[in-house]
């Protein structure tokens, strides 16, 4: 346990009378991608937000690499190598593509300024397919290739641990293919990712390991074969109307 | 003179509590931050004046007057001057800091013609002010009629809210704008309705207040500032918490004025708002948000 | 890009030049209104400089130009000029602080709704203050300075404030302060600790507007709180800051000029309909030029040379 990047256990948040998540635990190994998954509103989003800090819990805890940072604040958390990205896309409209990288490199782990971090944010859009699009308004883009510029901006935050929340969701075959490529370098680079999925192909493809979360509690947990075969899973997923 | 404060801060508890309700209406509801809210209260006040010295109709007579009247003022100011702000805004981030500029400049204007009509002096007049003897207090006869009127406007406020079929549709409103729409309810009309029902209940309450206490054309702001602060503290939307902040804060500032000094009172008003915002932001029963 | 801005500080430098030497050729009424001008520019780049990029509306201008104007009152005879100007800043700097810490973590409303009541509560505390522990309520600035002295103290302000804007648009601050604007969210997750970047701005800002009070306190003689604290000024910043263009630094400046020769004007033929004019065009601004006229030229620019960047949504 001890050696995992993230460790979340006991996990709780309510929302006035709703139990959202409700004791939840998860891991994610250093260097793995762990798939979150669940039909909606079963609580993912959530436990995304109370490890970024975007929310605080109730009750649990949130360990990163063997230190607390339980009900930090979203930017401590940000400098200490989480970086994330939002299920319904958020970039900063009224700047450059460029200006929105660099927010990321100004700010975050490495918190650099000058040439060199304009130089880096320019590499990170190259990277994520957006090179020559630096002086373009990031309203200007489009839905696709915001998402690209929103993770971009969250890996200038040089981070240990990547949230992603549905990134991949609506992206047709072939930029899903590339969006696969994508996260799986990033994992061999070192990175490690937890991710809120609903694309079965990627989850397969991707996924060391998949934790399942049904109305605010995990009920499954383990690789993605097994876990997706797990009857509790099956009977959760189509007990929805979002199977 | 324990009686005494405890009475006087009821009553001005209770007025507090029925300007809340309305401001909550207006920023809950319509989603209107509406700065020149007291404005229409100093107005109302002094329509009530005029009335009653001038016309010789009665304070509570003159609510049937007055309180139709805002109304009908408060809907052409949400139809004519909000609504193309409320068109154009992309999010609700950007229509508050529109319409707070918006109303910014409404209250000049109306602060501006209430000057020219009455001057910067205090006006007050003598309406049923005989004394009434309580235990313990003696009490002149307006200030428990002003009491009296704003709790059955409150309670029936309160009703028509939780009772009936608009009532619902506002309260929908106010929780979720989007999923109202989907259920048929035609939001733009009950957020007209909620931001003219609001400027009806301000009114109101500045003829209840006209009964009872001094006023001036400047008094506008204090008032506003007032009724926001029993909003934050109540829970944006919340009628209930609207009522119980208000009674703490006229109770608070009465207490103030009786035994600290009279000029301090909204020293004491900002005292409440700013324990209000280092210790329970969302207000008293308001829930965090997801 | 290299020249364009040795031209552009070279036309800078010139220009603080000529504006210096105002008060060598005009007196009397001219000098006033240059004082005017001078003052309205410092209070109206200084308010967007916090208000613009993060678009926190801040409704207290006069709260501390109130302040600044005071501490003069009280102190100007015992201390030296410059000591009564750094006690002003800092009890500036204090009031900022005390709003910004208490409000600035929260959304944009709370501090809004604090600084609308904000310049009601200083009067009525330093009223309250003046009636029960001086005994005077009202006092006299006898300072001695010079009308032309007051004009340069204003103009060293405004290139200070114009060069604070200047470096924090190009520091870690001024990137910072515009994804806060943009969206807050995103600021926190970056890892922006949008709180001090907020508060840290609205103290600078604060700041200079309690100086150029305090500068311009000798221009009265006679101050009483509802002089000092009247909010008619936070209202006229307001207007001139939103029709220049706030999201600009050059744009207040765009709307200083104008405006004040307007309110001028008004002033001289409608007193008694001041308010209600200035709020009419207050709306007027609000609805029409919603981006200022720095954004009408932004627009203007953008139609001929294709798609630029804007700063408001």
């Amino acid at each position: 346990m001890s050696s995992a990047l993230l460790a979340v256990s006991g996990l709780s948040r309510r929302f006035g009378g709703l139990l959202a998540v409700d004791d939840v635990g998860l891991t994610v190994e250093a260097g793995q991608i762990v798939g979150l998954l669940g039909p909606n509103g079963s609580g993912k989003t959530t436990v995304l937000n109370l490890i970024s800090g975007a929310l605080a819990p109730d009750s649990g805890s949130v360990m990163l690499d063997g230190t607390p940072i339980t009900g930090l604040a979203p930017h401590r958390i940000a400098r200490r190598g989480v970086a994330r990205t939002f299920q319904i896309v958020r970039v900063l409209r009224s700047m450059t593509c460029h200006e929105n990288v660099l927010a990321g490199t100004a700010f975050g782990a490495l918190g650099s300024w000058g040439p060199a971090a304009r130089r880096s944010a320019d590499d990170l859009l190259a990277r994520l397919g957006l090179a020559g699009r630096a002086a373009t308004p990031a309203s200007a883009l489009t839905y696709i290739d915001q998402k690209r510029l929103e993770l971009a901006r969250a890996l200038a935050l040089a981070p240990r641990l990547l949230l992603l929340d549905e990134w991949l969701a609506g992206l047709n075959p072939t930029e899903l293919t590339t969006g696969i490529e994508l996260v799986r370098s990033l994992r061999d680079e070192g990175l490690s990712i937890l991710m809120v999925e609903h694309v079965m192909d990627a989850i397969r493809s991707l996924c060391d390991r998949c934790t399942v979360m049904n109305v605010g509690r995990v009920i499954a947990d383990g690789p993605p074969d097994v876990v997706l075969a797990d009857p509790e899973v099956v009977r959760a997923y189509l007990g929805s109307d979002d199977a | 003179m324990l009686t005494d404060a405890l009475i006087a801060g009821l009553t001005l508890g209770g007025m507090y509590a029925l300007l809340a309700m309305g401001l909550t209406l207006q920023y809950g509801v319509a989603r209107i931050m509406n700065l020149s809210y007291g404005e229409l209260l100093v107005s109302g006040a002094f329509a009530a004046h005029w009335l009653f010295t001038v016309a010789g109709i009665a304070p509570l007579a003159a609510l049937l007057l007055v309180v139709p009247a805002a109304f009908a003022l408060s809907w052409l100011i949400y139809r004519v001057l909000l609504t193309p702000l409320v068109r154009r805004a992309p999010n609700r981030e950007a229509l508050e800091v529109d319409t707070i500029l918006a109303t910014f400049g409404l209250l000049f204007v109306v602060q501006g013609v209430l000057l020219v009509m009455f001057g910067g002096a205090y006006y007050s007049y003598s309406f049923f002010a005989v004394p009434v003897h309580l235990p313990g207090a003696t009490v002149a006869a307006n200030r428990l009629l002003a009491l009296g009127f704003a709790v059955v406007v409150g309670a029936l406020l309160y009703l028509g809210l939780t009772r009936t079929r608009l009532g619902t549709a506002i309260r929908a409103v106010a929780v979720d704008p989007v999923a109202a729409q989907l259920v048929a309810i035609d939001v733009r009309v009950a957020a007209a309705f909620a931001f003219a029902l609001g400027g009806g209940l301000v009114a109101c309450g500045g003829v209840l207040v006209s009964m009872f206490l001094t006023f001036n054309a400047n008094l506008g702001v204090v008032f506003t500032m007032k009724a926001l602060i029993v909003v934050i503290m109540g829970g944006v939307g919340n009628l209930l918490g609207a009522l119980i902040a208000g009674l703490i804060l006229g109770l608070t500032e009465t207490f103030v004025a009786t035994w600290i000094d009279p000029g301090l009172t909204l020293a004491a008003t900002y005292a409440i708002f700013l324990v209000t915002l280092l210790v329970r932001p969302q207000g008293l029963f308001g829930i965090g948000r997801r | 890009m290299t020249p364009r801005r040795l031209i552009v500080s070279a036309a800078a430098v010139v220009a603080v030049g000529l504006l210096a030497c105002v008060p060598l050729v005009f007196g009397g009424y001219g000098l006033s209104l240059a004082i005017n001008l001078m003052s309205y520019t410092v209070l109206a780049t200084a308010w967007a400089l916090f208000s613009g990029p993060t678009r926190y509306v801040s409704l207290a201008t006069v709260a501390f130009f109130g302040i600044g104007a005071y501490t003069v009152a009280v102190f100007g005879e015992v201390f030296a000029w410059p000591v009564v100007l750094v006690i002003a800043l800092a009890i500036g700097v204090v009031l900022a602080l005390i709003v910004g810490l208490s409000t600035l973590r929260l959304s944009g409303v709370y501090f809004v709704i604090f600084t609308f009541g904000l310049a009601e509560l200083v009067r009525q505390l330093v009223t309250w203050y003046e009636v029960n522990v001086t005994r005077t309520l009202g006092r006299y600035v006898f300072i001695d300075v010079t009308t032309a002295q007051i004009y340069w103290q204003l103009l060293a302000l405004a290139v200070l404030v114009f060069i604070a804007g200047i470096l924090i648009r190009r520091s870690r601050l001024g990137l910072a302060l515009r994804v806060i604007g943009d969206d807050e969210t995103v600021a926190r997750h970056v890892g922006i600790d949008t709180t001090r970047a907020k508060v840290t701005l609205f103290a600078l800002s604060a700041a200079f507007i309690t100086v150029t009070g305090a500068v311009m306190a000798p221009r009265w003689t006679y101050i009483d709180p509802a002089i000092a604290f009247n909010a008619t000024v936070s209202f006229q910043v307001l207007i001139m800051a939103l029709l220049g263009g706030a999201h600009r630094l050059y744009g207040p400046v765009l709307g200083v000029v104008p405006l004040a020769l307007l309110f001028e004007v008004l002033t001289a033929n409608f007193p008694n309909h001041f308010s209600i004019l200035v709020g009419a065009a207050f709306m007027l601004v609000v609805y029409a030029v919603p981006r200022g006229v720095a954004g009408l030229i932004e627009e203007g620019r953008g139609s001929l040379r294709g798609p630029r960047r804007g700063l408001s949504t």
